[in-house]
């Protein structure tokens, strides 16, 4: 019964996601990219799949960057035209996933500005999912109670950045506590609105949310280490939604090097296997790729069920991680640096 | 909104009721309150035809919301896969088979329907108890296609909404699905040959 309700409203949605999620690339295609010489080559072999003549107009000599750009246009096409036919509460759950680009955008033009770079130059840098009216007005702001009330008050963000306020100035180490701040804040948010769609679509993104939430708490402990971040301040950086909610976390805090968060990891089944076989050694992956591919396994698991939200999402997810090895594929062949080309990371 | 006006919809009925009940417990009407009187004066005709009406007007909700889940999902996957458009119509037609059973079972209940005269019936116990039994068998008949068609159509219909999406994904998993459908279909078959066997035991009129 609940199948038929969500397919009046969202069933062709669903249809059409799934539909765009068939066009991601197979092991054969990747297997194909990285034999390819030149980014001519690679060009074509794309062609040949289900991005078709992306690149057809492009001038001869392609940079990397274009592929990336042009990657990156067509996914947010797709986004925008699933995001323009949805309805309520399809709708709110595809602009909590934009809340994301939102987040880095803001980022990136407050960082820019502190660096003195012209707005201009800043706003065609910034992800389109996220862009909103009153980005070009970020660089009035100094501090972050400025910020706030100058541009974020009117944005979907705004809720988010209530915690942030009290910062005095806008230098690099308070950019980053904002960063975590807010996306603690959405994160929590997110996973609270999933909870409160319920069914299928809490079971499946309150898994994927879980795990970014205590991704985001492992990598800022491991990042913390060696700066003057306390370890009170560390903590209220953490999203709380996470399956390391409240002991791991509470572990987490008094952590002290790599070592010890390890050793926190270990109570924990899924993120153990991680931390295993992770390092930096040549030929060990990094941490970071063990959590990427992670984040694909659990993905593709959500294309596992029907009548649910989280396929939306994690077509986004997987299109991003596809776009992630396109591109360093690209840099591989650009720079004809081919030891590391196999680097990326297989989704079907 | 849906859940307030649930809850209101609700309270005020079993508001009235109780009124009601209490009106007529406490003024010493409490007699008026028998079902034993409302089935034995209600006519048999109304209840055969609540029973034809219900079981045609389920039997197509049920062929309806299947459609519509199975439609939305065959269109949605159809953009990127437009080979499954012909091929899924075949569940579609599943969902609209169930509704051809409600038509079915009305028109053989509407075949049973006869008038009879009260003042004859009445004399005759015989009489009486075949045309009222009449009318509760074609009522229940109704009620049983009906409901068996509705949860029918709603099962066809998300397993041909799966049905499609798993198609327009891998080709080879259609006919593996469809199995699942036709026996999905069947439990349709099973309400409609119940109604039917209910009502042979049928005679309404004077005689």
């Amino acid at each position: 019964m609940k199948g038929c309700l969500f397919n009046i409203d969202s069933g062709y949605l669903e249809g059409l996601c799934r539909g765009f999620k068939c066009g991601i690339l197979k092991q054969a295609d990747y297997l194909n990219l990285v034999q390819c010489e030149t980014l001519e080559d690679l060009k074509l072999h794309l062609q040949g799949t289900d991005y078709g003549a992306f690149l057809a107009n492009e001038p001869s000599p392609l940079a990397v960057s274009t592929i990336d750009n042009k990657l990156r246009e067509k996914l947010v096409i797709e986004f925008q035209h699933m995001r323009n036919q949805a309805v309520e509460p399809l709708s709110t759950f595809l602009d909590f996933i934009t809340y994301s680009y939102m987040i880095d955008n803001i980022i990136l033009l407050i960082t820019g500005t502190l660096h003195q770079r012209p707005i201009g130059e800043l706003i065609p840098k910034c992800h389109p999912l996220g862009s909103f009216e009153q980005m070009e007005a970020i660089h009035v702001a100094s501090t972050p109670a400025e910020l706030y009330n100058a541009v974020l008050v009117d944005t979907p963000l705004a809720p988010f950045f209530v915690d942030c306020i009290s910062e005095q100035d806008l230098d690099e180490m308070n950019i980053e506590i904002i960063r975590n701040t807010l996306y603690k804040a959405y994160l929590e948010a997110f996973y609270a609105f999933c909870k409160e769609i319920g069914g299928t679509t809490a079971d499946c993104m309150c898994e994927n949310l879980a795990f970014e939430a205590d991704r985001r708490a492992i990598i800022i402990t491991i990042n913390s280490f060696g700066t003057e971040l306390s370890k009170d301040d560390r903590a209220k950086l953490y999203p709380r939604c996470g399956k390391l909610n409240p002991d791991g976390l509470a572990a987490l805090v008094r952590a002290e090097d790599y070592e010890q968060v390890k050793a926190v990891a270990e109570y924990y089944a899924e993120y153990s296997k991680l931390f295993e076989g992770a390092g930096s050694n040549p030929g060990d992956k990094t941490l970071e790729d063990k959590f990427f591919e992670h984040e694909v396994r659990l993905n593709v698991h959500a294309f596992l069920q029907q009548f649910h939200f989280g396929v939306f999402y994690s077509y986004l997810k997987l299109k991003e991680q596809e776009c992630r090895n396109i591109v360093w594929i690209a840099e591989c062949v650009a720079q004809k640096h081919r030891a590391k080309i196999d680097n990326y990371i297989p989704i079907f | 909104m849906r859940a307030i006006l649930g809850y209101t919809f609700v309270g005020t009925a079993g508001i009235v009721i109780t009124i009601l009940t209490m009106y007529h417990v406490l003024t010493g009407k409490g007699e008026r309150i028998s079902l034993g009187w409302f089935l034995e004066n209600t006519s048999p005709h109304m209840w055969a035809s609540i029973g034809i009406g219900l079981s045609v007007a389920l039997s197509v909700v049920g062929a309806a919301v299947g459609i519509h889940t199975t439609g939305v999902s065959i269109i949605g996957g159809g953009v990127k896969a437009p080979r499954i458009k012909t091929k899924n119509l075949i569940s579609v037609i599943f969902c609209e088979a169930v509704a051809i059973y409600g038509l079915i079972t009305a028109i053989v209940l509407s075949g049973y329907l006869e008038e009879f005269s009260w003042k004859i019936v009445e004399k005759s116990d015989l009489l009486k108890g075949r045309n009222w039994m009449a009318g509760y068998l074609m009522f229940g008949a109704g009620v049983a296609v009906g409901l068996v068609n509705l949860f029918c159509g709603i099962a066809v219909g998300i397993v041909g909404s799966g049905a499609a999406l798993a198609d327009a994904a891998n080709a080879a998993l259609f006919v593996k699905i469809l199995i699942v459908e036709i026996f999905g279909s069947a439990i349709g078959l099973f309400g409609l040959i119940v109604g039917i066997y209910m009502v042979s035991k049928v005679q309404m009129g004077n005689k």
